[in-house]
């Protein structure tokens, strides 16, 4: 797969000496699904602004599809699409003819049969003769994402695309994430929602004041970040951790009739099989097993608080 | 050059004045309707002629300037900072396109406005009083620099202003008086001596000149001056915008 998208050492400081970016490197491949997380004020909005050329740089460099973003941006800016955080569209115009424009401002001739697919594909066909301003919250997003995606963009930016939304309306979206996929339009998406990152991105960026933390695969950063917790079920119920268990990282479950043990995955050995050894030894007599992963939201917040100690 | 950018824009800001059509012709009729019966027949009906024309007459080319100035600004600056405003300008920001297609396509729908309504205006006029037009191809070419140049004008102020307070600052304070004390309903050789020198400093005095002269071949100023003033303001204005594009001063964060 080539690349699409590669920014290097980029820089972005403001007048006052606040540094938004402090030299990021990335590097996204065609047809991926990259996920920017971060908290408030990380970052990732001054990254999307800055490589699709709303925000000038103060360092660094940025090319899309091979193209520098300051030498040949035209050649670069019509392969991106934005879908900004804010929802900002015409308020008196209609959805049809703001799609329009969007088209003919990146220089694409008419395709009013494109155009339809788009709007179809979004639910917004019925909508198309109405104005802007008639139109709910998700329905306007639904247009910004209309509007970015109306010169057939390679490289499309969702910046917190379902912000706001109502569940229906995001999982509507993921779809739509999903079937532009299919399509070979690569996706860097920045979220909130970590069940959306994990959901649908195929890579994870963790963005913490101005820097890239990691970029990962998804399934080999919740490998090796996340912890594994066995839950062992027993017949009886214990008030405490028996003596004979306590070098093992236990405690007592919520019902009081089960052990947790917390264990790192990227351990060598787990210590699984002693403890269900020794559980045995000390005569307790299991019911069940059951493991649960954490998830990303559980590595986000512990790199996020790495990070900030 | 992206002419589908061009027109895109071009057709997306005509769209806001086609929407409220009724009022941006029936405005501009009432005040020029306005003007004739104050000015006309009210004041006119004292003073008997102007540079040997019929005061009815020689204001004619004032109100058209006075109208075609002010909104060329409003027009021009309200396309471009609504964008701002609203949010929309990242769109403009990040689409394949120059300084110079924004600057075509925005500017160009303003000068297009204002040109319906120098048009209406020279039209209600003629329902007034009996025009004549000496000069018609430098009357055209008065008419549409004016309107080009202002909206230039105007464009700037949009990008300058940061609400809507500021937007009117500069068309308030500055362009209408200017306006007003640049010869539209006088001639310049009406005033003391002291005062024509004055008066001369003011560069509106040079396209009032200019246009009336493409009507009833008399100026207060030579007629290559005027033409020689409004090309230099255009040139300015022209300059300014292509810095602010270079630096992105008010526009990109």
């Amino acid at each position: 797969m080539s690349e699409i998208l590669k920014v290097t050492g980029l820089r972005k400081s403001y007048a006052s000496g606040f540094e938004a970016l402090k030299g990021v490197d990335l590097s996204v491949t065609s047809g991926e699904i990259l996920a920017l997380l971060g908290p408030n004020g990380a970052g990732k909005t001054t990254l999307i602004s800055t490589v699709c050329g709303i925000t000038s740089s103060t360092g660094g460099r940025v090319e899309i599809g091979g193209h520098d973003i300051e030498t040949d941006f035209r050649a670069a800016r019509r392969l991106v699409g934005l879908v900004p955080q804010e929802i900002s569209l015409e308020p008196f115009e209609t959805v049809i003819n703001t799609v329009r424009f969007s088209r003919g401002l990146f220089g694409k001739p008419k395709n009013e049969a494109y155009i339809e697919k788009i709007l179809r594909d979004l639910s917004l066909w019925d909508k198309r003769k109405n104005r802007i301003m008639e139109l709910s919250g998700g329905m306007k997003r639904r247009v910004l994402i209309a509007k970015a995606l109306s010169h057939e963009p390679r490289l499309l930016f969702l910046d917190e695309p379902t912000a706001g939304v109502d569940v229906e309306l995001r999982k509507d979206m993921w779809n739509v994430v999903a079937e532009l996929k299919k399509q070979g339009v690569t996706i860097i998406l920045t979220t909130h929602y970590i069940e959306e990152a994990e959901a649908i991105a195929d890579r994870i960026g963790v963005i913490s004041k101005g820097q890239l933390m990691l970029v990962e695969e998804k399934q080999h950063l919740m490998k090796r970040l996340g912890q594994k917790k066995l839950t062992v079920e027993l017949q009886s119920p214990l008030a405490e951790v028996p003596a004979a268990l306590s070098k093992y990282d236990l405690v007592v479950g919520a019902d009081g009739a089960s052990l947790v043990y917390s264990y790192d995955t990227r351990a060598e050995r787990t210590g699984i099989t002693a403890l269900l050894a020794d559980i045995s030894a000390a005569g307790l007599v299991l019911k069940d097993l059951q493991t649960d992963q954490s998830s990303l939201e559980d590595i986000f917040v512990t790199l996020v608080k790495e990070d900030a100690a | 050059m992206s002419f589908s950018a061009i027109r895109a824009i071009y057709v997306f800001e005509m769209a806001r004045f086609f929407r409220t059509l009724m009022q941006s012709f029936i405005s501009p009729v009432i005040s020029t309707s306005l003007y004739f019966v104050v000015f006309g027949a009210a004041i006119g009906s004292r003073i008997q002629e102007a540079d040997g024309v019929s005061y009815g007459a020689f204001i004619v080319p004032g109100l058209i300037m006075l109208s075609v100035i002010t909104q060329s600004i409003s027009n021009a600056s309200f396309g471009i900072y609504f964008p701002k405003f609203i949010g929309t300008i990242y769109e403009l920001l990040s689409a394949p396109v120059s300084f110079i297609e924004i600057v075509i396509g925005y500017v160009g729908a303003a000068a297009t406005k204002s040109l319906f309504i120098g048009v209406v205006i020279l039209a209600t006029s003629a329902l007034f009083v009996d025009l004549q037009i000496a000069h018609p191809f430098w009357m055209v070419l008065f008419l549409v620099l004016t309107c080009l140049s202002f909206a230039l004008m105007g464009f700037i102020i949009g990008i300058w202003a940061r609400n809507f307070e500021q937007l009117q600052l500069v068309p308030l304070l500055i362009v209408t008086p200017l306006v007003f004390l640049g010869g539209s309903f006088y001639s310049i050789s009406m005033l003391p001596p002291v005062w024509q020198i004055i008066t001369k400093l003011n560069p509106v005095v040079y396209l009032i000149s200019g246009f009336r002269w493409s009507f009833y071949d008399t100026a207060d100023v030579p007629i290559a001056v005027s033409l020689f003033a409004i090309l230099a303001f255009t040139a300015i204005c022209i300059a300014v915008i292509g810095w602010i594009f270079k630096t992105g001063w008010r526009i990109r964060n």
